[in-house]
């Protein structure tokens, strides 16, 4: 267990160090230039080139990396270009509301999609199953930002239950939460479904029935258990892409999570910010994986890692 | 105006034309200054982007312009909710019979927010500042005429010669030649005052720790979520600003944001009115008191590449011109703008009233073409910022040049990629909305330097046209010397002429000037014209007042 863990930490690094690799090439192949949008439109060729090699971005490319690197790794993220301010800072600002938003969606995803999956596939092929499944379809389907404004417009605006987007009580967490929840909830229930519906065929379900087990007692003890590791490692995926911000549901809401500051640095071609950002975000999918994978063995004593 | 800037507002230099609503609302905004000069209160302000600095060296974007100026002052300012330049930290100054130097006495009893006296002094510091290159201002370009300016960014002076400080209240700017702006350029946030302590106390994060002597001083600053001013009660100028309090929420969406003020719980919406509620807000009685109108310094313009095959010949860019229908693009953004057929903003004095331009005339627009040999028209690209509604007004150019045999492929883009297109000289045609010019200040120049002169053509420039004439070029500088004010109305006519002649070149087809459109709650008041301010833009927030 403990060599599997370091196995996996050591590929994690790896995987850290590939994501900043790619991540600044795709950065500076993007065709803008930082220098001139800082320099505005005002500024003489001179000042452009100033301000560029000011920013250090007139080395060559692998110098200017492995000078991130080095940063990186004494934990200095380095300086936004817009706002002048450190990367580190900004990120930890935006931190507890992602994360209080990333849980609070996975909760939702969960409590919506786990109870209508597992009706869904005890009443496999009735009328109930269809409904449960093309209400995922439109949960998976529709955008985002359609049903983040409707639940704003019937439940904060028309029925003022909860307030009009922002951040800070728990209340303010409700619909965006939701929001996340619905489109989610949609993946979960058919995962949770098709598990689900894989194990109820299984032998021992049968045997447990035939031993006259209740049917309450045969969906909780055996097959719930057994279904719900892709469940799992679909929470795993989740906390990965959820702390890299929701865009949609943050603009929405006005729920100050990183991926509104990640959105308006790739409009600035703010590159400190956007690295960054990538990085913490490349940083908690591998963390949620390896969450998953630890995961695993609890839940099913026949995935063992050694 | 620069990156974020997408809406501002404009309007006209001192003592020009005289506009009766101008004259009105420079009067009523008097009269609410002294008869009604009740305070107390506070105000909350929306914005989607975030404020991403405070610095006035650094702020060039839509969500700080304003509110830097209501932190810090410069030694000119404008007459609020107009264009009229007037003496702000300046007590007075003089100008030298030929132009060159600018002797400004500062007011008395100033102080910084940490209690501190201005003095003369931190101007000059100011302003090296905004020079330095270690700094990135993006104003650096407007105060490169400053006597030995230029020696001090390339490192061969220590400080500026020509920012003198002859004593405690009393400074000296000397130019290398005369500049005819020069005085505006003083009224920008790029020169408004910093105390050198304060911002090296801030080690570099001075955007987020502003000290300045403004009517409003920052309370907290929540990283994402909110900035919250409270009233300077040492402000120097009498009476404001009359709230006590002004918060400044980020993150909102336009659209929750008339939702909240339909619920008073937000009071002005910085990003103005969503595109979709427009025409609802305005058919409604009650609502559309709540709205604000402004004209703007703003024109949005089609650039056509002069070097390109075939707008190399100037019939070919003629027969573009007539082709466009701009009433109809006008109807596209909800006749939030009036067409335009010339490069000048009507608020302008500069501005021909007389000129017609092209008119939109697709059979004498493809006979044109035909001339110029191009019977079946041509393919061609044009290039767009893909956010709405740019993305449907380059569509409309698109069928309209389709009219007369023109096909052009669409590509709208991220903004920074059209700008770099534009910048390299790769777009043939290219739809400026978006990042369309917004004058920096009142003066017909900033119209021409920075995105028609030969000096702006150059890669990486603004100059997307890449119009360069040379003849022009040189009138334009002399233009630029008449800084005297008994030689004003020569340079207004000579400016006129200047934008007229390069209309006969047609590098740009004109198709609007934008207006400025701001709503506020009932619960603040103030003169129309300070909600869209050509000058604090969006709004000139000390002078919003509760509504009692």
């Amino acid at each position: 267990m403990i060599g599997y863990l370091g196995q996996r930490l050591l590929q994690a690094v790896g995987v850290m160090i590939g994501v900043t690799i790619v991540t600044f090439l795709l950065v500076f192949l993007l065709p803008a230039d930082p220098a001139r949008m800082i320099a505005g439109r005002s500024a003489t060729a001179a000042t452009v080139a100033s301000i560029r090699s000011e920013l250090g971005l007139d080395r060559p490319l692998p110098v200017q990396y492995f000078s991130y690197l080095k940063n990186l790794v004494q934990g200095d993220m380095g300086r936004s270009y817009a706002q002048k301010a450190d990367v580190a800072r900004l990120i930890k600002s935006r931190f507890l509301p992602t994360l209080q938003l990333a849980m609070a969606g996975i909760l939702f995803e969960l409590l919506i999609g786990l109870p209508t999956g597992i009706l869904a596939a005890l009443r496999r092929g009735t009328r109930i199953d269809q409904a449960v499944m093309t209400l995922a379809f439109v949960g998976v389907s529709a955008p985002q930002f359609v049903v983040g404004l409707l639940l704003i417009y019937f439940l904060a605006y028309l029925l003022p239950v909860f307030p009009l987007g922002g951040y800070g009580t728990p209340l303010h967490l409700v619909l965006p939460a939701v929001t996340v929840g619905l489109a989610g909830g949609g993946w979960y229930a058919r995962v949770t479904r098709s598990a689900m519906i894989d194990v109820l065929r299984q032998d021992y379900v049968r045997t447990a029935r035939a031993k006259g087990v209740l049917p309450r007692r045969v969906v909780a003890k055996h097959v719930l258990k057994n279904a719900v590791l892709p469940v799992v490692a679909l929470v795993g995926l989740d906390i990965g892409v959820f702390m890299g911000g929701i865009v949609i549901v943050e603009s929405v809401f006005g729920w100050p999570g990183i991926g509104q500051m990640i959105w308006q640095a790739i409009q600035l071609v703010d590159i400190p910010v956007i690295m960054g950002g990538v990085i913490v975000t490349a940083l908690f999918v591998v963390v949620g994986n390896l969450l998953a994978d630890l995961v695993y063995p609890v839940l099913d004593p026949r995935i063992r890692y050694s | 105006m620069g990156r974020g800037r997408i809406d501002p507002t404009g309007e006209q230099a001192p003592s020009r034309r005289r506009k009766p609503w101008l004259a009105l609302a420079a009067a009523s905004v008097l009269a609410f200054g002294t008869a009604m000069a009740q305070q107390g209160g506070s105000a909350i302000v929306t914005f989607q982007d975030d404020v991403s600095t405070l610095d006035p060296a650094i702020g060039y974007d839509w969500q700080n312009w304003s509110i830097i100026k209501s932190l810090f002052d410069g030694l000119m300012d404008y007459v609020p909710g107009t264009t009229e330049l007037v003496p702000h930290l300046a007590e007075s100054y003089t100008v030298s019979d030929d132009g060159l130097t600018y002797t400004f006495v500062l007011r008395d009893g100033v102080k910084f927010h940490n209690g501190r006296a201005l003095v003369a002094g931190d101007v000059k510091y100011t302003l090296e500042r905004t020079l330095d290159p270690a700094t990135q201002s993006p104003g650096q370009g407007f105060y490169l005429t400053i006597a030995g300016a230029q020696e001090f960014i390339d490192g061969a002076a220590s400080e500026v010669s020509g920012i003198v400080v002859v004593d405690d209240r009393t400074v000296q700017f000397t130019t290398t030649e005369p500049d005819a702006a020069f005085l505006h350029k003083l009224g920008l946030n790029f020169a408004h005052v910093v105390p050198q302590e304060a911002v090296e106390a801030a080690a570099g994060d001075f955007g987020h720790q502003p000290v300045g002597t403004g009517g409003f001083k920052l309370k907290e600053w929540v990283l994402g979520q909110r900035i919250v001013l409270e009233r300077n009660p040492d402000y120097f100028e009498a009476g404001l600003p009359y709230l006590d309090e002004l918060t400044f929420q980020v993150g909102v969406d336009p659209n929750v944001a008339f939702l909240r003020l339909q619920r008073g719980e937000v009071d002005i919406l910085g990003d103005g009115i969503p595109g979709a509620r427009y025409t609802e807000v305005m058919a409604d009685p009650t609502w559309s008191k709540q709205v604000s109108l402004g004209e703007q310094m703003q024109t949005g313009y089609v650039t056509i590449n002069v070097e390109m095959e075939p707008f190399t010949d100037v019939r070919v860019r003629r027969a573009l011109n007539m082709a466009v229908n701009k009433d109809r693009i006008v109807r596209i953004i909800n006749n939030r703008a009036v067409p335009a057929v010339q490069i000048l903003p009507p608020l302008f004095e500069s501005h021909d009233t007389s000129y017609a331009g092209y008119p939109y005339d697709p059979a004498a627009a493809k006979a044109l073409l035909a001339e110029a040999g191009y019977p079946n028209g041509f393919d061609t690209v044009l290039y767009a910022y893909n956010v709405a509604p740019n993305d449907r007004i380059a569509q409309a150019i698109q069928a309209d040049l389709a009219e007369i045999g023109v096909r052009a492929e669409l590509r709208t883009q991220a903004q920074s990629t059209v700008i770099e297109a534009g910048g390299a000289g790769e777009a043939p045609l290219l739809w400026s909305g978006g990042m369309a010019w917004i004058a920096d200040y009142p003066d017909p120049n900033n119209f021409y330097w920075p995105i028609l002169a030969c000096a702006s053509n150059i890669p990486g420039g603004w100059n997307w046209a890449r119009y360069c004439d040379e003849s022009i070029e040189a009138r334009a500088a002399h233009a630029d010397t008449l800084a005297r004010a008994d030689q004003q109305a020569e340079r207004v006519d000579e400016w006129r002429q200047i934008f007229v002649d390069i209309m006969g070149d047609a590098p740009w087809i004109p198709i609007f000037h934008e207006l400025q459109v701001s709503m506020h709650s009932t619960n603040v008041t103030g003169p129309d014209a300070i909600f869209v301010d050509p000058m604090h833009i969006p709004v000139h927030y000390e002078m919003v007042r509760r509504a009692q």
